[in-house]
């Protein structure tokens, strides 16, 4: 294995994030800060509670699977994809580094990235609203999960885009409808019966459900169905990594 | 060191870049890689790298088959590709030390300043390489290749649109590169560079490597000139006395031309005219042309395909 192929990709990728910090960190702490004064304070003190849960503290969990999966998808997607728009991807394709290396190395950094942002805006919440944490350790496998498992998707569709456009617009029109809709600001039991069934073949709902559930211990879904869908989200984008690489999709002509 | 056998490769839209390639590179030599724009240079160049994948064929790199044994072949090429790809908001120092550790090598900051003063870019090792003009890009890229020490550098027009100071320090440092084993493979458009460094010379056409030749004996064909008597009375053939000189006589008779090897003790004009006056066959003007390896190149790739 080539341990300084992945400490290279990984070091220069996270040096990339200090050095874009007010993109990287400020933007999304920013914009999670503007969601808590918006639907916390000034629309949640009019709501009094979801699922036992003051609508401020409620919202927590989904702000942070929001932010984590934009956050994961857009640095992944664009840490593959600029290499490729200006031409330094041919030292990475003729490096003695494995597909898995190359994953290791760019979706590591991403990830880390993702978590760090999590932790960012998890520490920026205590300061807007009191947050429970019933169970840390699988608040962080969920996050963990959840942040490899979308920067893998983000790596994908990095190398599929072949434009700036088509770089984001998988993220404005499906993840981030999905994401709305998938329970970051509400209960899926708040919604009509047949939205309630739509909504269940929505993965997102089980990656947040899984999430709130590592808080307030309420969810919409099973915890282990949430687990099970994070787990196979991540296997599913890590077969269609490995098939880019083996093919050469996009890669090597 | 490479060899290349029966490679071919042919692109998704059908354009065949490579038809059947053979190619044989030795340990430590400088081989000089010379053809027009689409020949198949960078696509022969890209295959031995694993940038693109071959069609069909062999390449082994130190007897390791490129594509099934790649982290041998890789961690021992060096690539200084032919357009200018780099980390635009990275330093110089950075971006040099990243490509050691892509390649496997363990951090050697003493190696990399080695490498970044060869290339006199030491002076701008904290610059980001935004700040750079194209002949400093350029050695960024090669001080890239050289960071984490190949034995195999492919250097793919290494010398496009830069000066001459760089052009140079190139050369400076491809002779230090021979001096220590270093195996070189050297793609260009200008024949005085491969005259200058390569040991051999190859050219390709068309996907197909249409010559392989040691320089000295390419040389040796540049050595010979023509000499062109312009004749007062035209000629119909050659006196028969005059037959040792090898003489050849123009379409319409008045130009007498002589074929003789500058590198000879004695080129023969001399007793070649000494003959002409006593034979009575009187000349106005006269004029000598030497064919280069250029006219040789571009005679080559003419042909047709």
């Amino acid at each position: 294995m080539n341990i300084q192929g992945v400490k290279a990709i990984y070091k220069y990728e996270m040096a990339r994030m200090f050095r874009t910090a007010v993109q990287s960190i400020v933007a999304p702490v920013l914009s999670t800060s503007l969601y808590f004064v918006i639907f916390g304070a000034a629309i949640g003190s009019r709501i009094t509670e979801i699922d036992g849960v003051s609508c401020g503290a409620f919202i927590v969990p989904g702000l942070i699977m929001l932010s984590i999966m934009t956050e994961s998808i857009s640095n992944s997607s664009f840490a593959i994809y600029f290499p490729r728009f200006t031409g330094t991807i041919f030292e990475v394709l003729s490096a003695p580094v494995s597909w898995i290396e190359v994953v290791l190395g760019y979706v590591g950094a991403a990830a880390t990235k993702s978590v760090i942002i999590g932790g960012i805006i998890f520490i920026t919440a205590n300061f807007f609203v009191t947050i429970e944490l019933a169970h840390p350790l699988v608040m962080l496998l969920f996050l963990i999960l959840t942040s490899i498992s979308f920067c893998l998707f983000g790596f994908i569709l990095g190398i599929w885009a072949d434009g700036w456009e088509k770089l984001t617009v998988v993220p404005i029109l499906v993840i981030m409808p999905l994401t709305f809709l998938g329970g970051t600001f509400y209960s899926i039991s708040m919604l009509p019966p047949a939205w309630q069934t739509v909504s269940l073949f929505n993965p997102v709902v089980y990656l947040i459900s899984g999430f709130r559930w590592s808080f307030y211990e309420n969810a919409d879904v099973s915890v282990t169905s949430s687990l099970g869908t994070t787990i196979g989200f991540l296997f599913l984008c890590l077969f269609i990594v490995r098939w880019i690489f083996k093919t050469g999709y996009r890669l090597r002509t | 060191m490479l060899s290349i056998k029966n490679l071919n490769k042919t692109y998704a839209g059908g354009f065949q870049a490579l038809k059947d390639v053979d190619l044989e590179i030795n340990q430590g030599e400088i081989f000089a890689l010379l053809g027009p724009n689409g020949a198949g240079k960078t696509t022969l160049i890209n295959v031995v790298c694993g940038i693109v994948k071959p069609t069909s064929g062999s390449v082994l790199v130190n007897g390791y088959d490129a594509v099934s044994d790649y982290r041998a072949t890789r961690s021992i090429i060096g690539l200084v590709p032919q357009e200018l790809p780099v980390e635009t908001f990275e330093s110089v120092w950075k971006t040099a030390n990243f490509s050691r550790g892509l390649f496997g090598r363990l951090s050697n900051p003493d190696h990399v300043e080695q490498v970044l003063r060869s290339l006199s870019l030491w002076d701008k090792k904290d610059s980001r390489i935004i700040e750079l003009s194209g002949g400093m890009k350029r050695r960024v890229l090669i001080a890239k290749a050289l960071s984490h020490e190949p034995d195999l550098l492919f250097l793919d027009e290494p010398t496009a649109g830069v000066d001459v100071e760089l052009r140079q320090d190139m050369w400076n440092v491809v002779s230090s590169l021979r001096e220590s084993g270093v195996t070189v493979i050297l793609t260009t458009h200008y024949i005085e560079e491969a005259e200058e460094m390569a040991d051999r010379v190859g050219v390709i056409n068309h996907g197909e490597i249409i010559l392989v030749q040691e320089k000295v004996s390419l040389m040796q064909e540049l050595g010979k000139k023509q000499l062109f008597l312009h004749l007062h009375e035209p000629l119909s053939e050659v006196p028969t006395h005059l037959n040792p000189y090898g003489l050849e006589v123009s379409g319409d008779g008045f130009e007498l031309i002589y074929t003789y090897d500058t590198k000879e003790e004695h080129t023969g004009i001399t007793s070649l005219l000494g003959e002409l006056q006593e034979s009575g066959i009187g000349f106005n003007d006269l004029r000598t042309s030497q064919s280069s390896l250029e006219e040789i190149f571009v005679d080559l790739v003419k042909r047709p395909a």
